[in-house]
């Protein structure tokens, strides 16, 4: 998703980055740029004007002038204001409330709300291990309290018996009466879809609002909607007043405008993205992965600075020396791994560099990268100071008795021994080439780097 | 809205869609007033007209097109908020009139099929339920076939559509093959007479190639039978999509021959913008609009009221 926003920021950006030092005017041509990429990706128009003032004025002096790289700075401005318009925090559905806690979702025709609600039901269930209870207040789509009973059997999750001409008031009290008296944890009302200006749609809503008082009211909204995102986002929030916002269809390539629009009207934030037509397919909202995506280009800024976070500066100098001396050893062989691992695994450098969005979403589609840095990790930890030393004395019998402590077998400690030799050949290389300043996380460990 | 409005049970849809697009075009039209009151048709005038065509969707290309035409032709002129109205009213109306066509019915086809695809929940099957009703209407033989076999409960809600409307619906098992179905209900149809077939299909993001895989297979098979099938695909877009319509329409017309779209949901505040985009990239029929959700609202696209209604001139 978002490919086409990020491939016209980063390319402006781009050229902001080849360029020295940043004027006004660059700053300014920048943000056109800007300004056209958010109304492409279907961020509204008040919206964008706010996002771009706000971030001109951050942009523009004294800031940009102090840094080395102009360019960097603005692309960390544009993405810190993201990020901050986002929501800086990750928010989660709140059940602090006695229970049953009732949990109401509302919004357009077609949103996703019936589906959304069995899949934050089976969140509930599966992961809080809540006794979730689910109501359909929808009478006015054929067949939709239909829908989310037979949603209710796949997640497993019970769901209030119909009864042929209830209307919505009347089944939400029943849903919280039998909620009460079965000692049910959450209720999760699922209602019809409403256009903010109908009148007595509305009117229905607010009443079920009055009548369940909910702890939670959600907008489930189309990550796919353009300029009417405000207005349907504002009219819910004044009408019947939300708690946060779910944003579906995640999974499409439509560039997710739409979050930052909702997001900025309401000030409520987005708590669950769908991602899929099944029950599994929900995740939580990640305010910087949207805001990185959204900028597509690899958040170099970031990580630099992560990096220099993570990398304690004396491990980095010890390897420099041993570089120099040409003595990389699997101790350093360790310690590497675990620095890439606090800087988020596999994936988590992968998705600080540009360029590499296909790779990434393979990886993350396997886990296997991470999960072999995991495996090397604890391969390096069975063997004995003395061998992580002399990794060229290591034979088949210290190979056997290492398969036997860390759980891994003989060719999986072979390819380890190889990849060290590989990469230590690589530093020495590294060394006459006069660079011995070189540092990870550029240089993956060979075989490291994902295949396809 | 009005007490004597709100109290009003029976308006009639061009009463309806007009109520709905002044509520939603009520911003859009005091923008423009506001722009143009006693003013010159300056840069700044054409600036602010060309975000109030962003706002309704059209997207800033297709936006600063339009844009472009008005400077060529009105720049520096006195215009009152009413003559802007109009005169870019009338401007997109022009460009929209030659794919304001009505869906053909071809009597010979028996059945002609029409097959109605898109993204989920765009109203696919409530268009199907619209446009059975429509054929019913001028006595046609309709059937139906339940070719969303994914989603819960989507054959019987296309079901409870051709009871209302008193059509048969040919379904098969949850989780069948949609193909097979669409093979069997065309079959069906052909044996019993009928005029139309209207095939409905599970939602699809157009990103999902397996999925996108499947429709090339339903009119594959449907060609099994008659050559000609599907007469008409139909693309039902969701009038509150942004920019994303465009890509929709790109990747179905990819896949399957769409020969024509469908709005939905122009009831609410989301204007359709983006059919101004659309049309001057595709130039695709648009065949008709829903207005609501009842059998009743959907209506034949009317350039210029749609026009005039997106630039509040109604
Ligand atoms: N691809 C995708 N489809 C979704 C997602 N959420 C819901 N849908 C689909 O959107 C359509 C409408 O969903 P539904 O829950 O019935 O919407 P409601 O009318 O708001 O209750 C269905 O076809 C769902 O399978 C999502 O996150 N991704
Ligand atoms: N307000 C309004 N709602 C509509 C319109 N067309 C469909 N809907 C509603 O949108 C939702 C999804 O429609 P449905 O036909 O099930 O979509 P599908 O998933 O594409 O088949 C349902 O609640 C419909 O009642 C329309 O023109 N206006
Ligand atoms: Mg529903
Ligand atoms: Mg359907």
């Amino acid at each position: 998703m978002f490919e086409t926003l990020t491939g016209r920021l980063g390319e402006v950006l781009n050229r902001l980055t080849k360029r020295g030092a940043l004027s006004e005017g660059d700053v300014n041509e920048a943000l056109r740029e800007v300004r056209l990429a958010l109304l492409e990706a279907d961020v509204a128009l008040p919206v964008v004007k706010r996002f771009i003032d706000e971030v001109r004025s951050k942009a523009v002096g004294a800031e940009v002038l102090r840094s080395v790289t102009p360019g960097q700075m603005v692309i960390k401005v544009v993405q810190d204001h993201l990020v901050e318009m986002l929501g800086k925090a990750q928010a989660e559905i709140d059940l602090l409330a006695p229970a049953p806690v009732p949990i109401m979702l509302v919004g357009l025709q077609g949103s996703g709300k019936t589906t959304s609600c069995a899949k934050i039901a089976r969140l509930l269930s599966e992961r809080q291990k809540k006794k979730v209870l689910m109501a359909s207040l929808d009478v006015a789509r054929p067949a939709a309290q239909e829908q989310l009973r037979v949603l209710g059997e796949q997640a497993g999750v019970a769901t209030l018996p119909v009864i042929a001409g209830q209307m919505p008031v009347d089944i939400a009290k029943r849903a919280i009466q039998a909620a009460k008296l079965q000692s049910f944890d959450v209720v999760l009302l699922d209602t019809a879809g409403r256009i903010h200006i109908d009148e007595a749609l509305m009117a229905e809503a607010l009443a079920v609002r009055d009548a369940v008082q909910p702890h939670e009211t959600l907008l489930v909204a189309d990550a796919l909607t353009g300029q009417d995102a405000v207005r349907l986002a504002e009219q819910f929030h004044k009408r019947i007043g939300l708690t946060g916002i779910v944003l579906t269809r995640m999974d499409g390539d439509g560039r997710g405008g739409a979050a930052l629009s909702m997001r900025a009207v309401t000030g409520q934030p987005i708590k669950l993205i769908g991602i899929g037509e099944k029950l599994d397919q929900m995740e939580p909202f990640h305010p910087d992965r949207i805001a990185s995506r959204i900028l597509g280009m690899g958040d170099v800024v970031s990580l630099v600075e992560k990096a220099a976070e993570t990398l304690e500066k004396e491990a980095a100098e010890k390897l420099a020396a041993k570089m120099e001396k040409g003595t990389f050893d699997l101790e350093d062989l360790a310690s590497q791994l675990r620095q890439m691992r606090k800087l988020g695994g596999m994936q988590g450098v992968l998705s600080l560099l540009p360029g590499v969005a296909k790779v990434k979403k393979q990886l993350a589609d396997s886990g296997v990268a991470d999960k072999q840095l995991a495996r090397q990790e604890a391969i390096i930890s069975s063997m004995t100071p003395w061998e992580r030393r002399n990794p060229k004395l290591i034979h088949a019998s210290r190979k056997q008795r290492i398969a036997r402590g860390s759980g891994a077998t003989v060719p999986e400690i072979n390819r380890l021994l190889k990849q060290h030799r590989q990469m230590a050949d690589m530093m020495k290389r590294v060394k006459k080439m006069g660079k011995a300043g070189l540092m990870p996380p550029q240089g993956f460990p060979p075989g490291l780097m994902p295949r396809r | 809205m009005s007490e004597t409005e709100q109290t009003e049970e029976k308006v009639g849809w061009l009463r309806r869609l007009k109520q709905g697009l002044r509520r939603s075009t009520g911003a859009f039209s005091d923008g423009i007033a506001s722009i143009f009151t006693k003013r010159r048709l300056d840069e700044a005038a054409l600036a602010e007209l060309e975000e109030l065509l962003i706002n309704a969707d059209l997207g800033p290309a297709a936006a600063a097109e339009v844009v472009e035409n008005f400077r060529r032709t009105r720049f520096g002129k006195e215009v009152t908020p009413e003559e802007v109205r109009e005169a870019l009213a009338g401007e997109i109306a022009a460009l929209l009139a030659p794919v304001a066509v009505p869906l053909p019915f071809l009597p010979q086809a028996k059945p002609q099929v029409i097959l109605v695809v898109g993204v989920n929940g765009t109203g696919k099957t409530t268009t199907i339920g619209k446009l059975a009703q429509n054929f019913r209407k001028q006595g046609k033989q309709v059937m139906l076939a339940a070719g969303d076999t994914f989603r819960a409960a989507a054959i019987e809600q296309l079901q409870i559509w051709g009871e209302r409307v008193g059509a048969p619906v040919v379904a098969g098992a949850v989780g069948g093959d949609a193909a097979g179905l669409a093979f069997d209900a065309l079959k069906r149809a052909k044996a019993e007479g009928c005029d139309i077939l209207l095939v409905d299909t599970a939602g699809r993001l157009q990103n999902k190639a397996h999925l996108m895989a499947e429709l090339e297979k339903i009119g594959r098979v449907l060609k099994k039978l008659d050559p000609q099938a599907p007469h008409a695909t139909l693309l039902v877009l969701d009038a509150t999509t942004g920019q994303n319509a465009l890509s929709q329409v790109e990747a179905f017309l990819g896949v399957c021959k769409v020969t024509g779209l469908v709005m939905t949901k122009l009831d609410g505040t989301a204007r359709g913008g983006i059919l101004v985009a659309l049309a001057k990239k595709y130039a695709l029929p648009v065949h008709a609009i829903g207005v609501g959700e009842a059998a009743e609202d959907m209506q034949p696209f009317d350039p210029l009221a749609f026009a005039r209604a997106l630039t509040g001139a109604i």
